[in-house]
């Protein structure tokens, strides 16, 4: 086996990089807009609805869709199926960058953005969001260092400041030996550690709701809803990592890596298989069938969900003439991802309804702004990062 | 990765000893709710929608004052539900029925927070910024508060309303149950001590209780027979009793079940003393270890 991930040293200036760009101002100035106005300056939230977009999407579903990071790294490095090393880089990348944005986009959502740090000492064990919190906090800590020695194989004995800045060669230059060292010791730590507040807060996401039953549309409300959370995110971090590799290596001319994804895929139709029988299992033992003829807009949101982002792509992925077709693989899992991603939208925004006011809710331009702009950002680093540190795998001319 | 035998055993054992100290068991979910709190009991076939209560929660808790209604209940023709600026708010509602002169006759609904007696918000608070006191005030403490509005998505009643526009140190606002005053002695809440028509009865939550089954009892046919509070998600510390049914005045029709209970239940089962991370912590370790073993891998190096 030989692979060796390396920076793709290409030019950075394209124009999609300049659509990111303008995606990037548009967000930025609603931040701006949100940090001198106020939420409700910029946003369509009220007392009915207090949780919208940013929650719903930047939030949760980035959460969600982060999940190719720990699902990785337990196949890898876990379970010690080292074929898809090359797949683990890329995939910590867009988990750290994606927690990274997650938490980003909670400092625009939460009203006192500086006092974020506050959980920290005051704690409410009863409270979910505590937990999920915690969990997201350290998680983001785990991915900076298993992220060092990408940064310390490219830069380690190769710091060179431009100019005056050249004195501090010599001691960034030790700091990133020194953090190397330290986190190669504790990689083991770092890696399991990684997987087990995945899987917690992962989790968690999916009770937050709980605490509101009167709220939640019965199709989402379910005792079960932890483990629902949990298993689709085992079920979207494979198809996400098949999603952006697809994306990526279309975009920059790469290997398709098809011999990874295509095994990768085999095991997203167990996990997308044991969703789907626990989503489906779930609506039948609590009667929430009822539902489903009624015409509104939230049983249409469920059937869409079941349908295209589920039972669809469990269907396609069954078959081995799709697994092994790039285009194949390629619409499943974006359908898988999509699916998932609607889950959580749907929970989060969807399904919720005020018990006292109408609060017929959509989000206003300031608050798409914002999550466009953080999105575009997230790629923007993304695009950054593989440039010029090693990430991805090289181009087999270049490497062969 | 530098994952040896006797680094992996010398971890383990070590987290393994710090769960052994703690006692194990996770206990069944019980209702944090004080014993005897204070309460208000709301008679809505006493209120005669004067709107007092209004000015005397603006002046106590130092709000803006409420909207003035100079003409005749234009007030009254939008029903308004409590915000930042304002705790508490009548509405007038239609039951029907006419009096002597054949005008429809109204009811009048004070709202404000209900102060639960298991509160959703309170469970719900990341920090503990909410806490629902002996004498039965759910309370608000602004220090604690990083405002991720969890705890109204929380309420089952709609009540915490958020400064939206402040950019900076916005505010979750709600009824304080005059938590200052009704913790001195004799002490009442500022509507219960305007209300012209005694519609507003402050007291301890049981004696309440006891009072409004005796109004309904004493009084066949006045009432409905329910006591809103007594029983929706665990029990409020303010009560209601109506001559019209609940359900036709805008409340909540809501389980007996405390919201709380199930989220506190799964979170205090999967993860006291975190003993369910810890056995997965092990259980990778292992594997991890056994995969290690099976195919060492000269190549596999730190660095993910």
């Amino acid at each position: 086996m030989n692979h060796k991930a390396s920076p793709l040293n290409r030019k950075f200036w394209t124009p999609g990089v300049f659509v990111m760009l303008v995606f990037m101002i548009a967000g930025f100035v609603s931040i701006i807009a949100r940090f001198t106005g106020g939420i409700g300056y910029v946003s369509n939230l009220s007392t009915a609805r207090p949780w919208g977009l940013w929650v719903g999407v930047d939030v949760a579903t980035g959460v969600a869709l982060a999940a190719g990071g720990f699902t990785t790294a337990a196949l890898a490095h876990i379970f010690g199926c080292h074929s898809y090393e090359p797949i683990i880089r890329p995939a910590l990348l867009t988990a750290m960058l994606g927690y990274t944005f997650v938490v980003l986009g909670l400092m625009v959502d939460i009203g006192r953005s500086w006092a974020i740090w506050k959980p920290i000492f005051f704690w409410n064990t009863n409270s979910v969001l505590f937990e999920v919190a915690m969990c997201v906090m350290i998680y983001l800590h785990v991915l900076y260092f298993e992220f060092i020695p990408i940064v310390a194989e490219q830069f380690k004995n190769k710091v060179r400041l431009p100019g005056p800045l050249a004195l501090l060669n010599a001691p960034i230059d030790l700091f990133l030996k020194i953090a190397d060292a330290v986190a190669g010791k504790i990689m083991w730590i770092l890696i399991i550690l990684g997987v087990v507040l995945s899987c917690m807060h992962q989790s968690s996401l999916g009770s937050l709701m709980l605490v509101a039953p009167t709220k939640i549309h019965p199709l989402w409300y379910t005792p079960i809803l932890p483990l629902l959370f949990l298993t689709s995110a085992f079920a979207v971090g494979y198809p996400m990592v098949v999603f952006e590799t697809t994306l990526v290596t279309s975009s920059f001319k790469l290997n398709s890596e098809m011999s990874i994804l295509t095994p990768l895929t085999r095991i997203t139709t167990f996990v997308l298989g044991l969703y789907m029988l626990l989503k489906l299992g779930d609506m039948f033992i609590r009667g929430t069938y009822v539902y489903l003829l009624d015409g509104t807009y939230q049983t249409n949101s469920f059937i869409i969900e079941m349908m295209f982002g589920i039972i669809v792509p469990w269907l396609m992925l069954v078959s081995k003439k799709v697994r092994q077709s790039r285009k194949g693989v390629f619409i499943a899992a974006t359908m898988i991802v999509f699916g998932v991603a609607l889950n959580r939208i749907n929970v989060f925004i969807v399904g919720y309804t005020s018990p006292v006011s109408e609060s017929g809710y959509f989000p206003s331009v300031g608050e798409i702004f914002v999550t466009l702009g953080l999105i575009a950002t997230l790629m923007f680093v993304y695009r950054f990062v593989v440039t010029f540190l090693p990430v991805l795998q090289a181009p087999k001319e270049v490497s062969s | 990765m530098q994952l040896t035998r006797r680094n992996f055993f010398k971890f383990m054992g070590a987290t393994g000893a710090s769960v052994a100290v703690l006692p194990s068991s996770a206990q069944a979910w019980q209702s944090k709710a004080p014993p005897d709190p204070y309460g208000c009991l709301v008679d809505l076939t006493r209120c005669n929608g004067c709107r007092k209560c209004e000015d005397a929660c603006s002046t106590v808790n130092e709000l803006p004052p409420p909207i003035k209604d100079v003409c005749d209940c234009t007030v009254f023709e939008k029903k308004r539900r409590p915000d930042e600026n304002a705790f508490t708010v009548v509405n007038r509602y239609f039951s029907g029925k006419l009096d002597e002169l054949d005008k429809p006759l109204p009811v009048f609904v004070k709202i404000q927070c209900m102060h639960c007696q298991d509160p959703a918000c309170v469970s719900a608070c990341i920090v503990g910024a909410l806490t629902k006191k002996e004498n039965g005030a759910v309370h608000y403490d602004v220090s604690k508060c990083i405002g991720c509005r969890y705890c109204m998505v929380a309420c089952p009643f709609e009540i915490p309303a958020y400064e939206y526009h402040d950019p900076i140190t916005p505010r979750v606002r709600k009824c304080t149950f005059c938590f200052d005053r009704i913790s001195k002695d004799g002490g009442l809440p500022g509507c219960a001590t305007i209300c012209p028509v005694e519609a507003i009865t402050f007291g301890k939550r049981n004696t309440l209780l006891e009072l409004a089954k005796k109004r309904i009892k004493d009084n066949p046919g006045k009432y409905v027979d329910h006591v809103y509070g007594e029983k929706e998600v665990g029990g409020t510390s303010w009560l209601y009793v109506s001559s019209l049914p609940f359900s036709k005045l805008n409340f909540p029709q809501l389980p007996e079940k405390p919201s709380p209970k199930l989220s506190e239940t799964i979170q205090h089962s999967l993860f006291s003393y975190l003993w369910s991370p810890i056995l997965l912590f092990g259980l990778l370790g292992g594997i991890m270890y056994k995969s290690k073993k099976k195919n060492d891998n000269p190549q596999d190096k730190g660095g993910a």
